[in-house]
């Protein structure tokens, strides 16, 4: 671990700005992933600006029947939360099916949503990756890449984004607000944070240096009933190898319409407008989530020790509709 | 055998004659790198930073290097080794302390992001010469071979316990709207953060399972 | 003078009596003695290529970085005796040098050692180390080398590479039903939760180091030949230790390069292996190809078995698992014929690792069976039970005991063997396929030489000391249950020494030998002192040192064949959409001697038994063969069995007491329970879906394109 300053900052502009005025400096709040890359020499910081006791652990109702999550609210909390149980239950579920207890109790709902890759290349600084160290190739690529992505990949890169919650949030049109160093606020959907690998792999989201996620605003649920399935080697305790956010709005047999998102597939959370459309497209809502499984994995390629992901994600989201849609057999 | 000074004196002459300019790995930066224009609340150097926390109900002040990990401020400043180091990065529980009360993995965080909190670990969990509950049941249960990941499993399920009363659903809780029923599967969820490779899971779960019953927590 | 008598304890399922040092967090692991010295902290930086030399190093960075105390690499290590050749009698007692050369043997091996103030300092100095390095082409990848075979001139234990009685290829030839299939183990680890550490500090010319080990006698062994120092100036302390499981039999680089490092400096030095390192520096269970060929009567009786074996092996130092040796002695069959092939790669050396050879071994051979069982439309259990012998095929001599029938029909009994899916895919419950599995278990039972001392204060409590470790296994509570009925004190009047080369020499824990061992030389030194204590009236200290004599030495070992038996039940959950596969309950019937803790015995078994589901479902280290590192070396990416992976897991002994064994009647159970646990899972999973994965470990992906 590189030597590093560290401060606690007092408000969130102030965290932004003490991070964009220094290239070398990052921030710090639940650290699960940080510390763990600064460990294996991945993350060099120099600078820490700890955010974790910012004022951003409220979960507010919004006048639409929204939610609005502070970035600090930790995911535990998040899950448990009442409100969330009640009209979110997709998120509940997705964060609870990730990492462990003691994982959510760190882990904060903006750090959650900017962990880095799993890719066992890009944790390791003996071997060459693109994402790591711009340039120096993808060790994936011709390698050990059960875990990667079949969808949206480039040859610079074909890591996938490890997070269950937002691949729940995606579902959810869930929308990103920060504030910058110069104090400027936006609100980004979390559908349209992370970067297309073929644009750089390096940068895994479209925030500026010093940018901080300040909330997550849930907009009101979609009708349906909403399902996560995470499919996993190990019951617990694992990364997705697939996972689907499904909602589900059916009535007497037919399906009015829906929302559906990938995990485990690609650098971020997939979402296909053609999978959704298809949803209601057939009057079998059997053949309907057929064509939605199809949209969804439409162009998806596998690498090798990767392909069984695609009939696997197809199967699973047939399975996952067909559960949202209280159609299992 | 040459005396030892000369030894290191010789050898480290002779590494750097043998030094080659490779491409630098890492970057090092010196002390006094600290930046000048940091924010007044705190702007440490890179060696020492002073935390004051509570440990086990006693106050401690430390004196730590930034990168200091509570974990290792645990066991190597504080000389409370029953927290265990298996991974380092929060992929086996054996760290697991409880922070305010909730269950986390003490090597993921740093201890200087700890000020003024209240950390307890397995040496702070019974009273003087009694055993808590839980580390009665694991001992009557057997839950536990080597011991290593022992103190990770019961502090994690003491926490994981609080959880359950204060109604945290989990993953194979199957009504999100309701009380939890503290099945054997929900136990199991629950503490899978805990590996434990001598595989004493049945056992564990049975200690859990008494230990709540036992309504002594 | 004579003792009170009280109860019996030698069965009873008493708690450990470590235990409460356990759940307090009191008991101190390696790397957390405390002396009075404060330690320096050493990181082992390791080789980033699997084959070539160190063309530079610079660490001038490191040696400058904030706290650093010394940074050692092969230019500025202490000479150190050659490794030698390949293979080595005293396996695990030889020099083992560190830094000794400019070679890169394989990836991870250590390249240079970091000592500074502070463990922070240390790993942020060692990753300022650079190497250039010469790389050289390696020689990776078992499948594609397979052309490189060669047999050893022994395997694991000094077995017999290769075994034929009988002809095997005329019964073979004959059938009438046959089965001929091939089987890949993947590469698997250890991952004892201790990381493997040591302490090391010098009094003089004297090094004492705490460590994590299961034999102190060959950990002392090796140091004092790799320092090149007499044996009497080493002391290896290891009181406890954080599971081991084959990975902990040897000494590694962090006990060589803190007693390097503490000599030098002169102040202890503590070292640990991160995890990371852990998976290319202690060894590891090799990936292993195994063809089973099986010939039968109509009716199932086994006309010929053959197994045959090709494992990944390392040019720097030779293992060759056991992996067919259990098909020599489980079924009686009239031909039988065993082969061992060894390819070398340039990766480090294989290692035992809990039951080597019969734990991958019986993954394959009662898969193999299965299959035979279903093709022939048989009760894989019946099955089992008309091709068992009461007579070793192999050695010819009668088994010692050998309870594997009673094993079989108790173990179905309980579970409800009978109402099993009799055919695949026939039973669903919701979107998931449920199976039945079933498998033997066999395990040779082991004998090592050992001695222990007893001592009776004049207060009348014991003391007992010998060099066995406690790797969580129960020594401690056993040799005070030994001692404490053999003198008739209470069992809180014991105090049970262990781990310290100061003490009598133990053969340690593995191979299943240390609890019969130790506790036969402890019942040997109790009964010394109890006939002096009978001897006379004084209220005085007495103390006798008592031994047991190895297997090599003992006739009853000659005369028969000395084996543990069990039998595994296991039903299994197939998701029919995903594949993931969920074990939902197993149950375990073992027979192994005179159980001395019915708890932490049980507690052995179960945790065996685990081992063997997660090496059935989970564990697969993957060697990337550009780059020869283990692509998934952690434990978020190696998986091993979590809580919520088992359920109802249990276990129960067939009441056996062998008089053959050792003058307990003990036999070992550390092992047994891996043994056959994987392949009733596997065997399971194709009762529940149709799909005979024979790839190891069982995953989805392979379910669903079956």
């Amino acid at each position: 671990m590189t030597p590093f300053t560290y401060e606690r900052a007092a408000d969130a502009a102030a965290a932004a700005k003490a991070v964009a005025e220094r290239p070398d400096a990052a921030f710090i709040a639940g650290g699960t992933n940080l510390v763990d890359l600064m460990k294996l020499g991945v993350a060099r910081p120099k600078h820490l600006v700890d955010v974790s006791r910012l004022k951003l652990d409220a979960i507010d109702e919004t006048e639409d029947g929204g939610l609005v999550v502070g970035a600090q609210v930790k995911n535990s909390a998040l899950a448990a939360d009442a409100r969330v149980r009640r009209a979110y239950p997709l998120l509940s579920r997705a964060l609870l099916a990730g990492a462990s207890g003691q994982l959510r109790n760190a882990a904060s709902t903006g750090g959650n949503l900017l962990q880095r890759t799993r890719c066992p290349y890009f944790t390791n600084t003996a071997t060459p990756c693109n994402k790591r160290t711009p340039g120096s190739g993808c060790s994936a690529l011709g390698g050990f890449n059960r875990i990667h992505a079949v969808l949206g990949a480039s040859d610079a890169c074909i890591a996938t984004h490890p997070s269950d919650m937002a691949v729940a949030m995606t579902a959810l049109d869930a929308q990103v607000r920060t504030v910058t160093g110069d104090g400027a606020t936006r609100e980004i959907p979390v559908s349209e944070l992370y970067r297309d690998p073929a644009q750089g792999p390096d940068a895994d989201t479209v925030l500026a240096h010093g940018e901080l996620i300040t909330a997550v605003r849930l907009p009101p649920p979609p009708p349906g009933r909403q399902v996560y399935r995470k499919v996993r080697d190990r019951a617990s305790y694992a990364f997705a190898l697939v996972s689907v956010a499904a909602v589900v709005d059916a009535r007497d047999g037919q399906v009015l319409g829906g929302r559906l998102a990938l995990g485990g597939v690609a650098h971020k959370p997939w979402r296909v407008a053609e999978a959704e459309q298809a949803l209601s497209a057939e009057s079998r809502p059997e053949a309907s989530f057929d064509a939605a499984a199809d949209a969804a994995l439409k162009g998806a390629r596998g690498y090798g020790a990767n392909d069984f992901k695609i009939d696997l994600a197809k199967r699973t989201i047939r399975r996952t509709l067909a559960d949202a849609a209280g159609l299992s057999s | 055998m040459m005396p030892e000074t000369e030894f290191l004196r010789l050898s480290r002459r002779e590494v750097l004659e043998a030094s080659v300019a490779a491409a630098a790995l890492g970057v090092c930066a010196p002390a006094a790198a600290a930046a000048p224009d940091a924010l007044p609340a705190s702007a440490p150097s890179v060696h020492a930073s002073e935390v004051r926390f509570i440990v086990n109900g006693t106050p401690q002040t430390l004196s730590l290097d930034p990168r200091t990990t509570l974990l290792d401020a645990l066991r190597e400043h504080l000389h409370l080794t029953g927290s265990k180091k298996g991974c380092d990065h929060g992929q086996c529980g054996a760290c697991t302390v409880m922070v305010g009360g909730q269950r986390i993995n003490s090597c993921l965080t740093l201890a200087v992001m700890h000020a003024g909190d209240e950390v307890t670990t397995i040496e702070g969990l019974a009273a003087e010469a009694d055993l808590h509950p839980m580390q009665a049941a694991f001992l009557r249960h057997d839950g536990f071979q080597c011991g290593y990941c022992t103190p990770g499993q019961i502090c994690s399920s003491v926490a994981m316990l609080k959880e359950v009363e204060a109604g945290w659903p989990s993953h194979v809780t199957e009504d999100l709207g309701i009380a939890i029923d503290l099945t054997d599967a929900e136990i199991r969820e629950r503490m899978s953060g805990n590996l434990c490779r001598c595989a004493a899971y049945p056992n564990i779960v049975a200690a859990i399972r008494d230990a709540s019953e036992g309504g002594a927590l | 003078m004579a003792l009170d008598i009280s109860a019996n304890p030698i069965g009873q399922p008493v708690d450990r009596v470590d235990g409460r040092l356990k759940v307090t967090g009191g008991a101190p692991y390696a790397y957390e003695h405390r002396l009075e010295r404060a330690p320096a902290y050493g990181v082992i930086v390791p080789a980033t290529i699997a084959k070539g030399r160190v063309r530079a190093i610079d660490a001038t960075a490191a040696e400058a970085a904030p706290g650093v105390l010394l940074v050692m690499t092969h230019r500025n290590a202490p000479k150190q005796p050659a490794f030698g050749p390949p293979r080595a009698s005293a396996r695990f007692a030889r020099a083992r040098p560190y830094l000794g050369d400019d070679r890169v043997r394989h990836w991870g091996e250590p390249v240079a050692f970091v000592v500074a103030d502070t463990f922070e300092a240390a790993r942020a100095a060692a990753a300022l180390v650079t190497v250039e390095y010469q790389a050289e082409t390696p020689v990776l990848g078992l499948e594609r080398h397979l052309k490189a075979a060669y047999a050893p001139e022994t395997i694991n234990v000094g077995m017999k590479t290769d075994t034929s009685e009988g002809d095997f290829e005329a019964a073979f030839a004959a059938g009438p039903v046959t089965v001929d299939a091939t089987y890949h183990v993947a590469q698997q680890h250890h991952m004892a939760l201790e990381p493997h550490a040591a302490i090391a500090s010098w009094e003089g010319d004297e090094v004492t180091v705490r460590t994590s080990t299961q034999n102190v006698a060959n950990t002392r062994k090796a140091l004092a030949a790799t320092l090149e120092i007499p044996l009497e100036k080493v002391r290896i302390v290891s009181p406890y230790v954080g599971g081991g499981f084959g990975g902990k039999l040897g000494m590694r680089a962090e006990v060589v390069l803190a007693a390097f490092g503490a000599r030098t400096l002169k102040r202890p030095v503590k070292v640990a292996q991160s995890r990371q390192q852990v998976f290319s520096n202690v060894g590891h269970r090799p990936e292993a190809i195994q063809r089973v060929r099986l010939s039968a009567t109509r009716d199932g009786k086994l006309t010929g078995v053959s197994h045959e074996v090709w494992m990944q092996s390392s040019p720097i130092e030779e293992f060759a698992e056991q992996t067919a040796s259990s098909t020599r002695a489980l079924y009686g069959a009239p031909s039988i014929l065993t082969r061992h092939r060894l390819v070398n790669l340039d990766m480090q050396g294989g290692e035992p690792v809990r039951a080597p050879g019969e734990a991958p071994g019986l993954l394959a051979l009662e898969s193999a069976v299965d299959e035979l069982a279903h093709k022939l439309g048989l009760d894989p259990v019946e099955m089992r039970i008309l091709n068992d012998t009461q007579t070793d095929p192999e050695k010819k001599v009668p088994f010692s005991s050998r309870k594997l029938v009673e094993c079989l029909r108790e173990g179905a009994a309980r579970f409800g063997w009978s109402d099993r899916p009799k055919a695949p895919r026939e039973r669903r419950d919701g979107p998931t396929l449920i199976g039945y599995g079933v498998a033997a278990a066999i395990r040779p039972n082991y004998l090592g030489p050992c001695a222990a001392t007893v001592r009776v204060a004049e207060d009348r409590t014991v003391r007992v000391r010998t060099d066995m470790t406690d790797i969580g296994t129960g020594t401690y509570t056993i040799l005070a249950q030994v001692a404490a009925e053999e003198l008739g004190v209470p069992l809180h009047a014991v105090t049970v020494e262990l781990g310290d080369s100061r003490f009598p020499v133990s053969p340690g824990s593995g191979g299943s030998w240390g609890a019969a061992s130790s506790a036969s030389a402890v019942l040997d030194a109790a009964r010394k002192v109890k006939a002096e204590m009978a001897r006379t009236d004084e209220a005085r200290v007495f103390e006798a040192t008592g031994s047991v004599k190895g297997m090599r030495e003992t006739q009853s070992y000659k005369d028969y064949s000395q084996y543990c038996f069990g039998a595994h039940f296991a039903e299994v959950a197939v998701d029919e959409d995903t594949g993931e596969i969920r074990l939902r309950r197993m149950l375990g019937a073992f027979a192994a001697g005179r159980i001395l803790n019915a708890k932490t015995a049980r507690s052995q078994m179960i945790g065996g038994m685990i081992w063997g589901v997660s090496s059935a479902l989970f564990e697969e280290a993957v060697v990337d063969p550009r780059f020869g590192h283990v692509v998934n070396g952690d434990l978020g990416e190696y998986h091993v069995a979590a809580h919520a992976d088992v359920p109802n897991v249990d276990a129960f002994f067939i009441e056996e007491h062998d008089d053959k064994a050792n003058p307990l009647g003990a036999k070992g159970v550390g092992e047994l329970g891996i043994c056959g646990a994987g392949a009733a899972v596997a065997n399971a999973v194709f009762n529940a879906t149709g799909v005979r994965v024979r790839e190891f470990p069982i995953t989805l992906d392979k379910v669903l394109v079956g």
